[in-house]
């Protein structure tokens, strides 16, 4: 029954509570440099997986679960997600094919 | 074939063919399998608005340091925070303390309307400038469309989740449910609050972000 909380103490929690906390104080300060765009969109990407990560591991326990439980959900996600991208970079393409 | 949770538990690292390969009950894996699904579906819905934006010369970004960022960042701290104390109901749920579990699902039910009532104000806002889904006084109209789809969603998913977590805390309070069930909900909350750690930033924070070629 309580191996729920055997996999970490409320201290861990709030630990990980506040690192959310700080990554997302990060990406507001990060939205006001001047940065272009690509790197922008590369770096803020990049937290979010960070903190996602965060939140699968810990809050929602996944870290704590069998391995064939992450290697069941996971790797299929990101493959479908990585195919979406397929459509991609007909985004910039439409922009150049626009009557003005 | 019977499978109690200690059978499961102790169960040796390979699956030999009993009722639970993941050692998790069938509600866990099957709130996780709506979990990859549902994740799907959004990261179908960002992708669409990301591609919309990188197709339009000119989109329109009518969110502001006040209120929209300021108000985003705050639905932020709210939703993060009301995950740590859904956290503290599954811990208290997994020691069968009946009335800390209830208190702590309470706390995070007035995080979710908190956040709920904060969204609706910033879209309140955005009407009274005229967005509607088809049309904007700024000119292109699939930003509505997009933008009210993608964060009109999460906001379903937060509405429902608060009263999936009034459901439970009730159920649980009077014994009928089971930890394991409080913490299915928990899975359920934390898996809306990941999402919007993606909108967040895509629709907010890159809205300060000259792109699309024409800037």
């Amino acid at each position: 029954m309580s191996e729920y909380e055997h996999a970490g103490g409320s201290k861990l929690y709030l630990t990980v509570w506040g690192w959310l906390l700080g990554l997302t104080v990060v990406e507001v300060l990060l939205a006001y440099r001047h940065l272009s765009v690509t790197v922008m969109l590369v770096i803020l990407v990049g937290l979010s997986v960070i903190k996602a990560a965060l939140i699968i591991s810990y809050f929602m326990h996944l870290r704590f679960e069998r391995l064939s439980l992450f290697l069941t959900l996971f790797p299929a996600l990101v493959f479908c997600i990585v195919l979406l991208f397929t459509f991609f970079p007909d985004a910039m393409r439409l922009y150049q094919l626009r009557y003005p | 074939m019977s499978s109690t949770k200690a059978e499961y538990v102790t169960r040796g690292s390979l699956w030999e063919g009993g009722a639970a390969p993941y050692a998790i009950g069938s509600k866990k894996l099957g709130m996780w399998l709506f979990i990859i699904a549902d994740a799907l579906t959004f990261s179908a819905l960002l992708i669409v608005y990301s591609y919309l934006r990188f197709a339009t010369p000119h989109w329109p970004r009518p969110f502001h340091t006040w209120p929209s960022i300021t108000m985003a960042t705050l639905m932020t701290f709210v939703l993060l925070s009301s995950s740590v104390t859904m956290v503290f109901g599954v811990l208290a749920a997994s020691r069968n303390d009946r009335r800390a579990t209830v208190k702590w699902i309470i706390f995070t039910m007035i995080g979710g309307l908190a956040f709920v009532v904060l969204h609706s104000n910033e879209w309140l806002g955005l009407i009274h400038e005229g967005v509607t889904p088809f049309g904007n006084p700024w000119g292109e109209p699939l930003f509505g469309a997009s933008f009210f789809t993608l964060t009109g969603l999460h906001m379903t998913h937060v509405i429902v989740g608060v009263i999936y977590l009034g459901i439970i805390a009730t159920g649980f309070g009077r014994g009928k449910f089971s930890s394991e069930d409080v913490e299915v909900s928990g899975l359920y909350w934390h898996f809306v609050d990941l999402v919007w750690m993606f909108i967040f930033p895509m629709v907010y924070l890159l809205s300060n972000a000259a792109m699309g070629g024409a800037h």
